[in-house]
């Protein structure tokens, strides 16, 4: 039994041992790496300067999107001094103009690649994922080097960003590794050869620069998206709208989409299928409606390749609905169809269509309470500069009428998804607006 | 025949009527476009009988008026529901709707006042027509016009607002959810009130008679007694 207690005993202390170190790693490993000399990277400065590398890169940076999280409302443009809420806490977003204090300005194109591409900072420090490098790791290293060269342009503009504030333990980044591990796979787009030209574009813009996947995939507990699941919808963690099923499928999905329905979200904020709002109205502003025509149908070519996923099983709720949709009826006659017509289908390029409108039957009913609840203007675009509105309902409508009125038009007409219960509409009464 | 046709007719016109499913044209005027707006700030602009902090925006100065959007825009003004409302739309749309509600000439709405001493409306009649030397409070007309009607191009009448409103705002001014371009003028003045003077002020106010002439008065009629950075921003067009 000696050999036995001994065994145990080195056992115990070899595990002593690698906690220890785990610990210590998990709280101070990771940052001795120092950064390259600007002048040690293999890049040039005079390639950098290149004005059709600038403007390529420009409009990279619009298909990425960049500003819609590096700019803080009212500040100036890509200088960060936002914060992204998180549920894990609040995570600032830093300043990428080339200030050489607070910015990128000493940055080199390797630190640049290394952050887009592995998802590490300057000083070998792992990134938080709210920087979406789980898609820009597919960008190319050419598209990569045009951004950098656009964003190395800009007048430099000196702003601090504050230091993240998270909930312990995720304020380790060393933590990071194992979530990696589960969602990060490293990566450039790889084209597939049995597919057009145009499709492996689509796919690239979507996956890549685009990160539509960010948005448009469920996150699950630890704030990842599992590397198999793509464009499948989900709701957006904090902001509470949810982002929908990008496949054909039904109710929430783009199925009866055309290509061009889907050009036109994207160009003009509207299409026959729907108007974008929310998150998605400031995507199109910011971004897509200053994509090329042809990169949009691209997209429309790739996004409508998707399989249809299989239908989710319809929870009943434990009573009757119909007493609810009835007095959601009456509201909507009162309060919605002088604009979106008594049959739901709205008026071309004025009020968007409720019947087969997927953010109306999508499945969590967040986006049609909220649409109701806020109101607003449609996307400003090149195409609309003067859009319609809608009033917002928050101070007219109590939140058993929104729940009536949301539940009827998601049971109305051709649209077959769950009614919204009135505790559901509290709760998105009450979500911060950002 | 002549019923036949009748009949028909008449299943034709019910046929249209039936089929009839959002109005066949929506106008196409500025009006339309904004129901968002005139929701709660009414067609017009009359502000909102019952909801008194939504302000009246009728006959207001557009500069004025298209400077609130753009502090929404940019958070200089805080209130999330304008603020979502406006944060996508252009600085010509917001001039457009701006405006429009500086045009309209509707009659005004007098509003519940809450119970107050004779001696608070008094304090309240002082501090707008008079200010308080001691406390280097300037008073309300000084800036606002001899009759508060407002001066054109970006200062704001205080005549026919809500007493919830006119409250409402100086705490704002108080508490940097509302700005404007430094040195904020309305926040040095804001502080300098005591919770009281708020009451008194904002009470008086919205009591206050209304003139016979509700129109801004004209630009560089009066003469500030403080350094605003308003003043400067609007002669350089900023």
């Amino acid at each position: 039994m000696k050999w036995f207690r001994r065994l145990l005993l080195l056992t115990a202390m070899i595990a002593v041992l690698l906690l220890g170190w785990l610990l210590v790693w998990l709280f101070f490993g990771g940052e001795g790496h120092q950064p390259a000399a600007t002048s040690a990277s293999k890049t040039g400065a005079a390639v950098l300067r290149d004005p059709a590398l600038i403007a390529e890169g420009a409009y990279l940076v619009k298909v990425g999107d960049c500003a819609g999280c590096h700019t803080a409302q009212g500040g100036a443009g890509y200088a960060g001094g936002r914060s992204l809420a998180t549920p894990f806490g609040n995570i600032p977003v830093p300043n990428i103009t080339p200030d050489r204090e607070t910015g990128l300005g000493d940055w080199s194109f390797d630190d640049f690649w290394q952050a887009l591409h592995v998802g590490k900072g300057r000083r070998g420090e792992w990134l938080y994922p709210a920087f979406p490098y789980t898609s820009y790791t597919k960008v190319t290293h050419d598209d990569a080097l045009a951004m950098f060269a656009y964003l190395q342009s800009l007048p430099p503009v000196h702003q601090p960003s504050a230091a993240p504030a998270l909930d312990f333990p995720y304020s380790l980044r060393n933590g990071l590794a194992a979530w990696r591990a589960l969602y990060f796979k490293e990566g450039v787009f790889e084209p597939d050869s049995k597919q057009s030209p145009q499709w492996n574009r689509g796919a690239y813009l979507v996956q890549g620069p685009g990160h539509c996947n960010e948005c448009h995939a469920a996150r699950d507990t630890l704030g990842g998206t599992p590397l198999n699941v793509h464009l499948t919808g989900g709701q957006i963690p904090q902001q509470n709208w949810y982002a929908p099923d990008l496949s054909t499928q039904r109710n929430g999905g783009l199925q009866d989409w055309t290509g061009q329905d889907i050009v036109d979200l994207l160009k003009t904020g509207q299409s026959a299928k729907g108007v974008a709002f929310g998150p998605m109205a400031d995507v199109v502003q910011l971004s897509t409606q200053h994509m090329t025509d042809t990169d949009l149908q691209a997209i429309a070519t790739y996004l409508r390749s998707l399989p249809a996923r299989a239908q989710p099983l319809e929870e009943k709720p434990p009573f009757s609905t119909t007493s609810l949709v009835q007095h959601g009826e009456q509201i909507y006659v009162q309060r919605c169809a002088d604009c979106h017509g008594k049959n739901g289908n709205g008026v071309a390029g004025v009020y968007p269509p409720l019947n087969g409108n997927s953010s109306v039957t999508e499945p969590s009913g967040i986006n049609a309470t909220r649409s109701v609840l806020l109101g607003g203007f449609a996307p400003v675009t090149a195409a609309y500069p003067r859009p319609y509105s809608m009033p917002p309902f928050a101070q007219q409508l109590s939140d058993s009428d929104v729940a009536a009125v949301v539940s009827y038009i998601r049971r109305s007409w051709t649209n077959n998804a769950p009614i919204v219960q009135e505790r559901d509409v509290s709760k998105y009464r009450q979500t911060p607006i950002d | 025949m002549r019923a036949l046709a009748l009949l028909v007719a008449v299943m034709l016109f019910v046929s249209t009527c039936y089929a009839s499913d959002a109005p066949t044209t929506i106008p196409d005027t500025l009006q339309q476009r904004i129901v968002a707006c005139t929701s709660c700030h009414g067609v017009h602009g009359e502000g909102k009988p019952g909801s008194e902090f939504f302000p009246r925006l009728a006959g207001k100065p557009a500069g004025y008026l298209a400077r609130q959007m753009r502090y929404f825009q940019s958070g200089l003004r805080k209130y999330a529901p304008m603020e979502y409302t406006v944060r996508q739309l252009s600085p010509e749309y917001m001039q457009e709707i701006a405006e429009y509600f500086a045009a309209q000439q509707v009659p005004y709405s007098r509003s519940p006042l809450p119970p107050v001493s004779a001696e608070l409306l008094q304090r309240g009649e002082q501090l707008v027509n008079k200010g308080d030397s001691a406390r280097k409070i300037p008073a309300c007309v000084s800036c606002h016009g001899s009759e508060l009607t407002g001066v054109e191009p970006s200062t704001p009448g205080l005549v026919g607002l809500p007493y919830d409103y006119i409250s409402s705002q100086l705490g704002s001014w108080r508490t940097h959810t509302r700005a404007t371009v430094a040195p904020y003028c309305m926040s040095i003045v804001a502080n300098q009130l005591s919770a009281s003077d708020i009451t008194a002020v904002s009470a008086w106010l919205a009591g206050r008679e209304l003139p016979a002439d509700t129109r801004p008065q004209p630009a560089g009629s009066v003469k500030q007694p403080l350094s605003c950075g308003i003043s400067s921003a609007v002669g350089s067009g900023a």
